[in-house]
């Protein structure tokens, strides 16, 4: 069986997009709190979802859908509500992180495939061993701290599906574990489905250039004539023991495609491309080269120059293998 | 009303064997905690140095009548490392879960959940509670209105929240202690042992904000939830956690019992607090609702 390539669909057109584009599967989410890419004009209602998986499933398409934020205490109804509507629309697996959905849902909707999502931070045996066993979770997308070589290790002692991020956004962090944009914003990927949201955002200008700052912080100075970035918070310049640095992580995005041959060797069942933020050109287009991608390595040839293909798509053009080589660390 | 209990939470920095020693030894010695929290929690590599320690602060704490619970591990990778996870997970004492790895180790006892699992509702409470949770300390993230929704769903399971010291706020496969200074983490000399409260990082216009320690990322504000023992058990919480730190912690555990047991307020527990020349503004955004990083208050 072909590596499956899930692909970003932050909208009902990045969908169509993505399939046509050649994507085995899409991955998205409603327009809530319940998924992890909570910003303006993402997402999906439960009709454009409906009409999405139909679409999908018409091309031979799968369609997973990102509940896979943690339910606010003493107001389940989003997470329990959009289980349902998942279910309703005949989505091919559900993509959970916190504890309690999860239990609920393998109580409430047993036919539901449930893959583990990137924000519960399984990363090993033991921990992934639990959530097969007790809640019947079929794949486990894997945290961004693992390396191939612990990735082969893993699948032959796990009896479920992985799937790992091979294109675009680079948390440095382990996801699901990490609390920086709370403490400067007040939310967070975990509370809220956001990360260094753009209502905190803010640019200054002064005489030396333009100061990109986080609910008063400031994550990066640009020059006067320097295009000024999205001050992500783990992407900015800091000061730590006298020097000034990118002291968490570049500003530079993940590109795993030379690595699509090794991945497979190593077991994993599906390849993850980032980017629900993303418009449906750019979808297409990376889309269609990953696919082109994994085609060649499926039928043996040798390995297309994938990484210096993608090239353009990257953020600044500066890209990363991340943790999958371990002089990352 | 119960009397709410100090907890001492497990040391978070890479301290040498004799620093280990004498400040554990202080501990038992002279401080209100009724509970201590051993072991390392943020970096397996540093374990050979701290773990023949352990046996005789372990020892010397419970001779003194602490309640000493064993943590694990937050992001366990190596064989190694899950294989101290099981082996603490076997031990008779209480022992702190600081990911889900531990949690089938631990089946069918009791056990501690830590602030670095991600419990974030009543239903995921109480399903730890199901599972053995005899305690559970919060995410730092969460406000007190949550606290007090678990709290009353879940009345068997006592309700700590982290109250004071630097809040850990991320975890990496990456030690940025390791990048900072050039060197790979396989071979990073343990530079982060320069830094016992963590390293200070603050923004290029020089506002403070953040701290690390090694493949820990935490708020450079030093965390001060300040509650009376009224508005402690109003929100249901039965332990304050202090979160170990250079500066004389037996000096903070008494300000602590002078303010649950209404000897000073909050404002003088505070005033108190700042005068220790703690290495951060004092915070409490989190419990508020707020951000992190808000001024205590």
């Amino acid at each position: 069986m072909s590596i499956e390539l899930v692909c970003p669909a932050g909208t009902p057109s990045a969908l169509r997009a993505a399939v046509e584009a050649g994507a085995h599967a899409v991955y998205c989410g409603f327009r809530d709190e319940t998924n992890a890419r909570n910003f303006p004009g993402l997402n999906f209602s439960p009709q454009e979802l409906r009409d999405g998986v139909r679409f999908a499933h018409e091309r031979g398409a799968k369609v997973l859908v990102a509940i896979n934020t943690f339910a606010r205490a003493g107001a389940f109804e989003p997470w329990a509500r959009a289980l349902s509507y998942a279910e309703e629309a005949k989505a091919d697996a559900v993509i959970l992180a916190d504890i309690a959905v999860l239990d609920y849902a393998a109580a409430k909707h047993p036919k539901l495939r449930l893959h583990l999502s990137v924000q519960a931070a399984a990363a090993t045996p033991e921990a992934i061993g639990f959530y097969a066993e007790t809640f019947g979770v079929k794949r486990v997308v894997l945290p961004r701290v693992l390396s191939v070589e612990e990735i082969a290790a893993l699948n032959r002692a796990i009896g479920i599906e992985t799937e790992v991020f091979v294109f675009g956004g680079l948390c440095p962090m382990a996801e699901g574990r990490c609390a920086l944009s709370s403490y400067a914003t007040g939310r967070s990927p975990n509370i809220s489905g956001v990360c260094s949201p753009p209502e905190a955002v803010a640019y200054s200008e002064d005489k030396g250039g333009t100061a990109a700052k986080l609910a008063g912080f400031t994550i990066n100075r640009f020059k006067p004539a320097e295009p000024a970035g999205y001050p992500t918070l783990c992407k900015g310049r800091f000061v730590a023991g006298g020097k000034t640095s990118y002291l968490f992580e570049d500003p530079t995005s993940l590109n795993a495609a030379g690595l699509i041959a090794n991945l497979k060797k190593a077991g994993v069942t599906a390849l993850k491309i980032e980017g629900r933020q993303r418009g449906k050109g750019y979808v297409a287009e990376v889309v269609r080269m990953f696919r082109r991608v994994v085609d060649a390595i499926e039928a043996g040839q040798p390995p297309l120059e994938a990484e210096r293909m993608l090239q353009a798509f990257v953020e600044g053009g500066r890209q990363t293998s991340g943790a999958y080589k371990k002089t990352w660390r | 009303m119960r009397k709410i209990g100090l907890t001492l939470g497990p040391l978070l920095f890479n301290w040498e064997a004799d620093r280990l020693r004498s400040f554990y030894s202080e501990i038992a010695a002279a401080t209100h905690f009724d509970r201590v929290h051993l072991g390392e929690v943020v970096c397996g590599k540093r374990m050979p140095f701290s773990d023949p320690v352990w046996p005789e602060v372990i020892e010397r704490l419970e001779a003194a009548g602490k309640e000493v619970v064993l943590s694990t591990l937050a992001l366990p990778a190596t064989e190694r490392e899950r294989k101290s996870i099981a082996a603490l997970c076997g031990d008779g004492r209480l022992v702190e879960v600081n990911d889900v790895t531990a949690l089938p180790l631990r089946k069918g006892r009791p056990f501690v959940v830590g602030p670095l699992v991600n419990v974030y509702n009543e239903r995921a409470a109480q399903f730890f509670a199901a599972r053995g949770a005899a305690t559970l300390c919060t995410p730092v993230e969460l406000p007190l209105t949550s606290v007090r929704t678990i709290a009353e769903a879940c009345p068997d399971l006592e309700i700590e929240v982290f109250a004071f010291g630097r809040l850990p706020l991320a975890l990496s496969s990456r030690c940025y202690h390791a990048r900072l200074h050039g060197l790979h983490k396989d071979s990073c000399q343990f530079v982060c042992a320069k830094d016992p409260d963590g390293l200070a990082v603050d923004t290029i216009d020089g506002q403070p904000f953040l701290a690390v320690n090694g493949v820990q990322t935490l708020s450079q504000g030093i965390q001060a939830f300040c509650p009376t023992a009224d508005e402690a058990a109003a929100s249901g919480i039965r332990r304050l956690r202090l979160s170990p730190h250079t500066t004389n912690m037996g000096t903070v555990s008494a300000i602590y019992r002078d303010l649950l047991d209404g000897l000073i307020d909050p404002p003088g527990a505070r005033a108190r607090l700042s005068g220790l020349g703690l290495p951060g503004a004092l915070i409490d955004g989190y419990t508020r609702g707020m951000a992190g990083c808000a001024p205590a208050a």
